[in-house]
């Protein structure tokens, strides 16, 4: 047997593979393909202190190996997530984190706090990279001044797992990443998605009501990876590596690189079984490689 | 209902002209039930630009041949891929999704399908599931901008009564299916209707000022198909809702059209 678990900062996962916010919905509309309680964590969708409607349609275009979002953070906002949804979950037995967002600190500050009363939640994403709200959302995560003041005032508040989701679309990645460290942040994610756009040439318009979005799945890897090697290199809180991750070997490629654990999103469109093949797949290339535990790969790249 | 990824086998691709193709699925094991109006989302793999499921609408099930159909135009490398299909090559498919629509609730009540170009994939599976149910005044009016748009004449004319329009004449009257003079000959008790987003307003507005029942099927581009990422919504008044979970199939009252 090969120990898959891995410990991120205040959490203990079952394994190193979770789901990323957004592409996973509250997790239970993945429940007619797969056992969502062997995943090792759940992020679930981007959660406001109010109700968001989101963009208008259209939200989604398809990239060469990717795809461009824009869907703006559609939620029915904290109390809606408290009420409804949070005892349909509770019984599930994974950990589930909710990616919180909001257009001021006080926002940031008050959802944080209302879901530090759910004794269930063990920790929140606080996601300060969404490139597709007007206020908020990226502006917080692309200045350290700004990602500095909504960590430090959500960590006052927020006593468990605080684990800060950072955006690509910034010039320097690591001067971020220790300014939220240095705030109080248990664990790093990265990436969100990255800025783009795509143009319909026969309609010669935007092909997004937005007119940019988020780019995402492999497309990304690459980014991504230099990122999260980046981001490993210089802090001590443990990192979640994501960007384009489609099966096993794309995960062992984060978690060599530096990642304590992963998360999968847009390939959960394409396979809703992903994550447990993802599993299955980090687990058999420990037994190949006579490894007898999944740290030991973590951050082993040689170079 | 439970959602399944299967691996279904191509039986037949009949191709039924340079842009159309019938996919004849099946499999070794019973497939499982699904409803009209509901849809799969087809994994096309082995190109950059095809990295999202193909959401493609159940044209037909005939459980005692354990077949599935698929009616698929060509407008992209996905379909292309799709309509190239070779008998005994494998399709993997997520199904079935979304709602249904609804059953009328008389059975002498006169129904009016309509079906727009490849929009009429749903229709064929909904009329015979009706005349099935004992349903009895069935029309069915197919439009399109030519008779090679006309697409399964013969299977639908199993179960109804089956008019045309072709924008060149070369099949039925001429014109929009809302220019047919049955509209204004014929009365309906509910329209079902899907195809092309302007066609489908335009049956919309007819259904509201005749004040007939009208459902549409909306065709909104998708990345999950499962209700997960939220891409796929349309403005009700009730806000955005998914088209892959609450819809496609949509009563017009509830659409801000
Ligand atoms: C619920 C639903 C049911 C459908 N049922 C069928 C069906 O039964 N048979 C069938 O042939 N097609 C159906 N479609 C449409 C089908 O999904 C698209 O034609 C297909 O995804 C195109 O893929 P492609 O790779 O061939 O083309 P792409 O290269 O992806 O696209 C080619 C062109 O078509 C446009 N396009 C692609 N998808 C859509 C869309 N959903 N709406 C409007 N424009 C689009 C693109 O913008 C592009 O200009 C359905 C769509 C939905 C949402
Ligand atoms: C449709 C969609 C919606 C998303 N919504 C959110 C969100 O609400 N909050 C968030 O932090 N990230 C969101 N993301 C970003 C993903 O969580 C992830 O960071 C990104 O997609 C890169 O990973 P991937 O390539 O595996 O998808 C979203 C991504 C997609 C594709
Ligand atoms: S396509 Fe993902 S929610 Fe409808």
């Amino acid at each position: 047997m090969v120990d898959l678990s891995v410990k991120l900062g205040k959490l203990q996962l079952k394994n190193p593979v979770m789901t990323a916010s957004g592409t996973f919905g509250y997790g239970t509309e993945y429940c007619d393909f797969i056992d969502i309680s062997r995943i090792g964590g759940i992020i679930v969708k981007g959660t406001t202190l109010r109700r968001r409607e989101g963009n208008p349609y259209p939200r989604m275009a398809e990239t060469p190996s990717g795809m461009l979002n824009a869907v703006g953070l559609q939620n029915k906002g904290v109390d809606y997530f408290i009420e409804k949804i949070n005892p349909v979950i509770k019984d599930i037995d994974t950990n589930f984190l909710v990616n919180v967002s909001g257009s001021t600190v006080d926002d940031y500050v008050i959802t944080a706090e209302k879901i530090n009363e759910l004794d269930n939640i063990p920790g929140i994403e606080l996601n300060i990279s969404c490139p597709n709200v007007k206020e908020g959302g990226m502006a917080f995560g692309t200045s350290c001044p700004s990602a500095a003041s909504v960590v430090r005032e959500v960590r006052k508040v927020y006593k468990k797992e605080l684990m800060v989701k950072l955006s690509p679309n910034v010039t320097n990645i690591v001067d971020i990443a220790q300014v939220v460290e240095a705030e109080g942040a248990d664990s790093i994610s990265l990436i969100n998605t990255l800025l783009g756009m795509a143009v319909d040439a026969e309609k010669r318009k935007p092909v997004l009501s937005t007119i940019t979005g988020g780019l995402s799945g492999p497309a990304v890897k690459p980014v991504a990876l230099r990122m999260v090697w980046q981001v490993a290199q210089v802090v001590k809180v443990p990192v979640v590596g994501m960007g384009g991750i489609m099966n096993a070997t794309d995960a062992i490629e984060f978690l060599l690189a530096g990642a304590s654990a992963v998360q999968i999103g847009t390939a959960n469109f394409i396979d809703p079984t992903v994550t447990v093949k993802v599993i299955e797949g980090i687990e058999e290339y420990l037994k190949r490689h006579n490894f007898s535990s999944v740290q030991d790969i973590i951050g082993a790249l040689e170079v | 209902m439970k959602k399944f990824m299967l691996d279904l086998i191509v039986k037949e691709n009949k191709q039924l002209n340079n842009q159309y193709s019938l996919l004849i699925l099946t499999s070794n094991d019973d497939l499982p039930e699904m409803l009209p109006g509901q849809f799969a989302e087809v994994r096309v793999d082995d190109s950059p630009n095809t990295f999202l499921r193909r959401p493609i609408s159940i044209n037909f099930v005939d459980y005692t041949t354990n077949e599935l159909w698929l009616l698929v135009q060509i407008v992209g490398d996905g379909t292309r891929k799709m309509c190239s299909l070779k008998p005994g090559e494998i399709l993997n498919l997520i199904l079935p999704l979304g709602n249904s629509f609804s059953l009328p609730e008389n059975k002498t009540d006169q129904l009016l399908l309509i079906g727009g170009g490849v929009g009429t994939a749903p229709m064929l599976y909904w009329a015979s599931y009706l005349k099935n149910k004992g349903f009895e005044d069935i029309t069915v009016l197919l439009g399109g901008r030519s008779i090679d748009n006309l697409l399964q004449l013969e299977d639908f004319a199993q179960y109804a009564k089956v008019i045309t329009t072709t924008e060149d004449a070369t099949h039925g009257e001429k014109g929009f299916v809302t220019q047919h003079s049955a509209l204004q000959t014929e009365k309906f008790s509910a329209i079902y209707t899907c195809g092309p987003t302007p066609m489908m307003k335009a049956v919309a507005a007819y259904a509201t000022e005749k004040n007939i029942f009208c459902e549409v099927s909306l065709e909104n581009t998708m990345a999950c198909g499962i209700g997960a990422c939220l891409c796929c919504v349309t403005d009700t008044k009730k806000g955005h809702v998914c088209v892959c979970t609450e819809g496609p199939v949509f009563n017009i009252t509830k659409l801000k059209w």
